[in-house]
């Protein structure tokens, strides 16, 4: 019974231990970058909040912009000007956006899926300073400036992230709804709007919102179009339209110590709002997934 | 293959031992020539011929694969929504081709209604979700009405009528499929097809939805797909056996005896038949 064998070790040999070790580095690594992502986004936040911090007041968001070289002043302008902006292009990207994704996720069929998707996707590629140019070329070249064409600018920023995130959610409604509405005798329009479309609803709506606050920090696409403004409150879109990511760019340029303080503080407006309705975005997606799950 | 050529000749009238009802003429409602069903390549099934009579219950029997649940959705259009899916053959539904030129499929879906294997209710209210085929169809009038005659044919009033305004997800497995039959009747088709409706269901809820498939029978044609071969013994008037055939393109189903229930269980014709029903294969 008693068969010779060797003692069992569970030590491990030289090989071994060096297998342990890359195996711990490659995990620091990993750890590291991870943790660089946090970091940076909190020095972000950080220095951002620092400078600006001291400069926001009710004021400073309640006046109008300041007079060449004088003190106080606000940027009420500029919150009324990126919001008539981003509501503009939000009323022509969302609409555009979802019927793309409808489109490719319940029409094509895969060859002309194909290179629609491609075509999107590149557009989500697509430099913002190009998009900035283009725009420049087709609506303002021989006009004055006006908030219109600064719309579409961002519109065109939004398209893709509005198409995605709709497409995200399109796949995620059981195809046995659609199944059930179309043995009902139902068409595929009228299942995609009665059926699918309020399944895929708040996925919808979070992604317009992670599309809204990309497009509310967008500088480029609003260089050419919208970039000479007056300084008091405009709701006029046929004019330029004051706008926070422009203004910022002027006053961080600008010589006077004021114009940056006023930079820093407008940055960290933009910030607070990026980073709220990112946030809550997120959580209402993860909150209608969970429901789409269920 | 030789039973099915004795088969097509085969009329009401001819039928050789007439049981109670039955004995009289059947109206036909389906009449299927020579259909053949394929996905890209891939041979579904072959050279089915059969007949489905007015207000019996038909059942299609066979082993995984065979190409069942292929078979019925051709019957209402279904696999028009698979690009690869092609047909051959003719599926004559009160003698006009189901696939004949103009035939709209939504009309086609809106006569033949389909019950799923799984439960699908809409993430709506139990009570749109049988109302949202009537308002879609322009059949607005007296949509209450409507909402609760569905609902009681298909034996699911009482239990539902106190919460019409919550979800439909809130039923159990066995509600949420009566549910789907009740949504298909509410636009009074003529035919429902219903593709292992209880396959998913406990045996109280099956036995449920088989009552209520007798209770049905009055008003409606029914063909039921099911892998469950008491299932068909117990409420199918005739049956149709599906079984694999390995021809030179692969295999693929073939509609092997299509007979009276109680023949198709105890005096099968086909080798296939009683082999298949007495469990020795499948």
């Amino acid at each position: 019974m008693a068969a010779v064998e060797p003692p069992l070790t569970l030590r491990g040999d030289a090989r071994v231990r060096r297998r342990r070790i890359v195996n711990r580095l490659a995990e620091a690594g990993a750890t590291i970058a991870a943790l660089a992502a946090v970091a940076v986004l909190g020095i972000v936040v950080w220095s951002i909040a620092k400078r600006g911090g001291s400069e926001l007041s009710w004021g400073f968001l309640t006046k109008d912009l300041p007079l060449f070289g004088q003190p106080g002043g606000g940027i009420a302008p500029l919150l009324v000007g990126s919001a008539l902006l981003v509501g503009i292009a939000t009323a022509i990207a969302l609409p555009v956006g979802v019927l793309i994704a409808v489109f490719l996720e319940e029409f094509a069929s895969p060859a002309v899926r194909a290179p629609i998707q491609l075509s999107v996707d590149l557009l989500n590629g697509l430099p913002s300073i190009i998009i900035g140019v283009f725009v420049f070329g087709l609506l303002v070249y021989g006009h004055p400036q006006n908030g219109w064409a600064g719309s579409v600018g961002l519109a065109i920023v939004m398209l893709p992230l509005v198409t995605r995130a709709t497409q995200e959610v399109l796949r995620l409604v059981p195809s046995s709804h659609r199944e059930g509405a179309l043995a009902l005798g139902a068409s595929r329009w009228r299942t995609v709007l009665g059926i699918t479309l309020p399944s895929a609803f708040g996925g919808i709506l979070t992604g317009t919102v992670l599309a809204v606050a990309r497009a509310a920090g967008e500088t480029a696409p609003l260089l050419f179009a919208t970039s000479i403004f007056g300084r008091t409150i405009n709701w006029n879109p046929g004019q330029a339209l004051p706008n926070l990511p422009v203004q910022i760019f002027i006053w961080s340029e600008s010589a006077e110590p004021e114009d940056h303080k006023r930079a820093w503080a407008s940055a960290l407006v933009l910030l607070i709002f990026v980073l709220v309705t990112s946030l809550t975005a997120r959580l209402a997606l993860a909150r209608s997934r969970r429901k789409l799950n269920r | 293959m030789s039973e099915m050529v004795t088969m097509r000749p085969m009329r009401p009238v001819d039928v050789a031992a007439p049981r109670e009802a039955e004995s009289q003429t059947r109206e036909t409602v389906f009449d299927i020539h020579a259909l053949q069903a394929s996905y890209g390549s891939n041979i579904a099934i072959k050279d089915v011929d059969l007949e489905i009579y007015r207000n019996l219950i038909t059942a299609v029997i066979g082993p995984s694969g065979c190409g069942k649940s292929t078979f019925i959705r051709c019957l209402n259009r279904m696999n028009d929504e698979v690009p690869s899916f092609r047909h051959e053959g003719e599926i004559l539904y009160h003698g006009v081709d189901l696939y004949g030129d103009g035939v709209e499929p939504v009309e086609v879906r809106r006569r033949i209604g389909m019950v799923f294997q799984k439960a699908n209710p809409f993430p709506k209210t139990i009570y749109d979700n049988v109302a949202w085929a009537p308002r879609v169809l322009g059949l607005k009038k007296d949509l209450d009405d409507r909402v609760e005659k569905a609902l009681q044919s298909a034996a699911l009033w009482d239990e539902v009528k106190d919460r019409l305004k919550r979800s439909a997800l809130s039923l159990s497995g066995g509600q949420q499929q009566r549910l789907c039959i009740a949504r298909a009747i509410a636009i009074e088709p003529e035919v429902l097809l219903l593709d292992e409706p209880a396959s998913a269901l406990d045996p109280i809820a099956t036995q449920r939805i088989e009552e209520l498939m007798r209770e049905l029978k009055r008003d409606y044609t029914i063909v039921i797909v099911t892998h469950n071969m008491q299932q068909a013994a117990r409420v199918a008037d005739r049956t149709a056996f599906f079984s694999l055939d390995a021809g030179e393109s692969g295999r693929h189903g073939v509609l092997v005896e299509y007979d009276e229930t109680p023949k198709i269980f105890t005096a099968p014709s086909d080798k296939r038949t009683e082999d298949y029903v007495t469990g020795r294969f499948g």
